[in-house]
């Protein structure tokens, strides 16, 4: 139960900082890609904003910590090797996210605006991740 | 075009900041969203509900638009095979590396682990080719 509650609350906040970064605007997201022309920075503010919060709580206060305060092992992934599959994989989202301008958050986040786009591109998404699992694995 | 909105992005982000923060201190899961929707089939009793409230939450949170002054930008004229082609690609690519924009490019990078660190920089080097490439939005439609 403190899990879900915990989920329903830092999904909330999520997406609050989705809406309130705009970043569910495609065109901002597009603008900030195109750094040979009409160059908007705005998304190098909101990853900047979120590690300004983030970095010094996990170094200070969740690094220390043998577990999560639920009492669960903290899941961070510990490899540390660059694999081919790393480098492909990324190559492949940032020409799925510089053709729609659409990442998984703002997909989520802009799901109750009742778009026919949003639905159509998360339920892409979705398939993809899902036949990549079941190829790859 | 878009004006540079620096401090509203702040905020968001600082916002998202703390999400991630708390997902990760209270219940030890890190705030991709990729990951966290992936998860979600076929996923233990230990691991959909949480995953489906967060979800949820983030779906539910753009009811607060009006109360925060906020409006919604209107989406690109997209074709719906531009949609389903970058939709796949995205699906396809955030399994294959492992997140996307919140989780390599805020909880990877945050916890200065070099994986995140470079799939950051070729995900946004392939996007800024292929907005160069198709001048931005511009050809979405097709």
């Amino acid at each position: 139960m403190f899990k879900v509650l915990v989920g329903l609350l830092t999904g909330l906040l999520f997406g609050l900082g989705m809406n309130v970064s705009q970043m569910v605007n495609p065109y901002k997201v597009a603008n900030f890609l195109d750094v040979t022309g009409h160059w908007d920075a705005s998304l190098a503010c909101v990853i900047g904003g979120a590690l300004l919060v983030f970095v010094p709580f996990y170094h200070l206060l969740i690094k220390p910590r043998s577990h999560a305060v639920n009492g669960e092992a903290i899941q961070c992934s510990t490899q540390k090797i660059l694999t081919p599959k790393l480098l492909i994989g990324a190559a492949i989202f940032g020409i799925g996210w510089g053709m729609v301008g659409i990442c998984p958050g703002p997909a989520v986040a802009s799901l109750l605006r009742g778009e026919a786009a949003i639905y159509w591109f998360l339920l892409s998404m979705m398939l993809g991740h899902y036949a990549s699992k079941r190829v790859f694995k | 075009m878009t004006d540079f909105t620096p401090w509203s992005a702040l905020a968001g982000g600082m916002l998202l900041g703390l999400s991630v923060t708390l997902l990760m201190l209270l219940s030890g899961r890190t705030g991709g969203i990729s990951g966290i929707l992936g998860g979600i089939w076929g996923a233990s009793r230990n691991e959909w509900p949480w995953r489906l409230a967060f979800i949820g939450a983030m779906a539910a949170s753009f009811l607060f638009n009006p109360l925060l002054g906020l409006s919604e930008a209107a989406l690109p004229d997209y074709s719906l095979a531009w949609l389903i082609a970058g939709g796949l690609a995205v699906g396809v690519g955030t399994q294959l590396g492992n997140g996307c924009t919140s989780g390599h490019g805020i909880c990877g990078i945050g916890r200065f682990s070099l994986r995140s660190i470079v799939a950051t920089l070729v995900f946004m080097a392939s996007a800024a080719l292929v907005v160069w490439l198709t001048g931005g939005l511009g050809v979405a439609h097709v």
